[in-house]
């Protein structure tokens, strides 16, 4: 079976205001199965977010081949679903509106984009948040609507940008089981980008360790815990450590890379 | 003093949840009055600068120090209006200058700001095309807009046309700049998502750009407004039979200034009512931003 996502030797290169060409990604190869959770960690510029522009079709590589399902990427996909790091509700529209967007814009009816955007917001825990507009709604409750403005398509791919990083300890916690739980009943397969090791192994089956920019896959390990899993005590389970020592010598090289370049840069 | 010691015996006597909800009213209405205050002293103090103002102009046309011939005075202002508004002014009743005005400013910034949304979004949208047109307009942005009324005065006549022309240039440049720039300044993060969710060219323009745009563009009318009262005076300056302007120019020409002051009140006034149906426009418009304290901003 073909894998979900592959890319294949693929390169990134912006161009820079100053007209410098800044490489982001260099000949990265990666391999996401259907139905895999996977967790890309890397420190702070190393492309992350680039691999996920690469895959959803908003952003040509410069090199190499970005394959979903078989099919070469060209513009943005069907089955894609993508939460971003920042907010990207629509202020203007209501909790309702919002999910609902999906669906309409993909040709649903008004009436059964609504309706079946009542059951989502039900799913992610918002009944009765439906007529609030998202400046009124706290950072989780945000969060909530996002997810289920992604999952409302029924995506076979959920990319997801550092989604959870703004919010606080507890709230962050719910979130990740109540995404593995909604994760479990679908058979999507997931990209999760982060820069925090312990998110990473708590919800994933494999994670990718990205090297120091211009990025490119250091290794990649499996996760081997049973699931389900409850993320909050996970962390407690003598293998959980194994794994996250073996990952974190890895991960600590190019960190520290990162950071010494980062020091320099600001001297 | 036996009041006072009274209150909290009172409190005392009572059980401690009962306590606890008691104070939460007593807060809230506290809260209440203390804004009830707040809005009494604002409206007795704003009398209070008109008084301070028309009382010391007055006073200073009384002793002199105030030339009433070029600055008139208050009461002499205040019976010019009267006069108007009981027999009329040279050029028919009042309310038909205002009326006539009121029609060719609302009919200036009604046109003038759709064809403004319009090229903004549509400028906004297409590189290319901004990059083409943007020194033209730039330089037209550039002249002393108010001279055109003077074209519009020969080309279109002494009628309506040429005033709604003129207060439609005045006020095209405003909203367009304002539109092009809130359709530039859309967050990318909102395009990508509704791009991802399946959104065409349409529904982004649509559904994005134009509601993102929205906040940017009716700020711009709150200007624009008063720029369309301004190119409907200077149309009417240019050459008209009826309007306020007009009776301002009348007056001038009589070196009455009396009656160019209340022309000028006239005006302020239409600004003034013309504010507060923007203001309502912009709430209903823009729900979904969070409320601002509008009492206090100017």
């Amino acid at each position: 079976m073909a894998p979900a996502i592959e890319l294949r030797g693929v390169t990134k290169r912006f161009l820079t205001p100053s007209g410098t060409v800044f490489t982001a990604l260099r000949d990265l190869h990666m391999a996401i199965q259907p139905g895999e959770f996977c967790a890309v960690v890397g420190p702070t510029g190393c492309g992350k977010s680039t691999t996920l522009g690469l895959i959803s079709g908003l952003e040509p590589p410069s090199d190499g081949e970005v394959d979903v399902f078989g099919q070469p990427v060209k513009g943005i996909a069907d089955g894609i679903g993508y939460m971003f790091q920042s907010d990207a509700v629509f202020p203007w529209k209501t909790v309702l509106e919002n999910v609902a967007a999906g669906p309409r814009y993909r040709g649903t009816s008004h009436r059964d984009a609504r309706e079946k955007a009542r059951e989502w917001i039900a799913r992610v825990g918002l009944a009765g948040f439906e007529d609030r507009y998202p400046y009124q709604l706290s950072g989780g409750m945000r969060k909530r609507v996002a997810l289920a403005q992604s999952l409302i398509n029924g995506p076979r791919i959920l990319l997801m940008d550092e989604p959870f990083s703004a919010l606080d300890v507890q709230t962050r916690s719910l979130m990740e089981n109540e995404l593995l739980s909604l994760w479990a009943a679908s058979s999507a397969s997931v990209v999760f980008v982060t820069h925090d090791l312990e998110e990473a192994i708590s919800l994933s089956d494999r994670v990718f360790v990205i090297t120091a920019g211009p990025g490119t896959v250091k290794s990649n390990y499996k996760v081997d815990l049973p699931r389900p899993r409850n993320v909050a005590e996970v962390r407690f389970q003598p293998r959980f450590i194994e794994i996250y020592e073996e990952i974190w010598k890895d991960l600590k090289d190019e960190v520290l890379v990162s950071y010494e370049r980062q020091k320099r840069g600001a001297a | 003093m036996s009041v006072r010691s009274a209150a909290p015996l009172k409190l005392a006597s009572l059980a401690p949840g009962e306590k606890a909800a008691r104070s939460v009213v007593d807060l809230a209405e506290r809260r209440r009055q203390q804004a009830q205050r707040r809005r009494v002293s604002v409206i007795v103090l704003r009398v209070l600068v008109a008084v301070v103002i028309l009382g010391g102009w007055q006073l200073g046309a009384r002793l002199g120090v105030i030339d009433t011939f070029f600055w008139s005075q208050p009461s002499d202002i205040a019976a010019t209006l009267w006069r108007w508004l009981t027999e009329g002014t040279d050029l028919g009743p009042l309310w038909e200058q205002v009326l006539v005005t009121m029609e060719e400013t609302v009919g200036g910034f009604f046109v003038g700001s759709v064809l403004g949304v319009i090229f903004g979004i549509v400028l906004g949208r297409n590189a290319l095309l901004s990059d083409v047109l943007g020194p033209y307009i730039k330089g037209a942005n550039a002249i002393p807009r108010v001279v055109v009324g003077a074209l519009f005065a020969v080309s279109l006549g002494l009628d309506i046309r040429a005033k709604i022309a003129t207060a439609s240039v005045l006020v095209f440049f405003v909203v367009f700049f304002n539109a092009f720039q809130g359709v530039r300044e859309v967050d990318r993060n909102l395009i990508n998502n509704a791009r991802i969710l399946g959104a065409d060219n349409r529904r982004l323009t649509a559904e994005i750009i134009v509601p993102s745009a929205l906040s940017w563009i009716v700020a711009s009318l709150h200007t624009s407004f008063g720029l369309a009262l301004v190119g409907a005076v200077v149309g009417e300056l240019f050459g008209a039979t009826q309007g306020v302007g007009e009776l301002i120019y009348l007056s001038k020409n009589l070196f009455d200034t009396g009656g160019v002051f209340a022309g000028m009140a006239l005006l302020a006034a239409m600004a003034l009512v013309a504010e507060a149906l923007i203001t309502a426009l912009e709430n209903r418009l823009i729900r979904w931003r969070p409320p601002v304290a509008t009492e206090t901003r100017i």
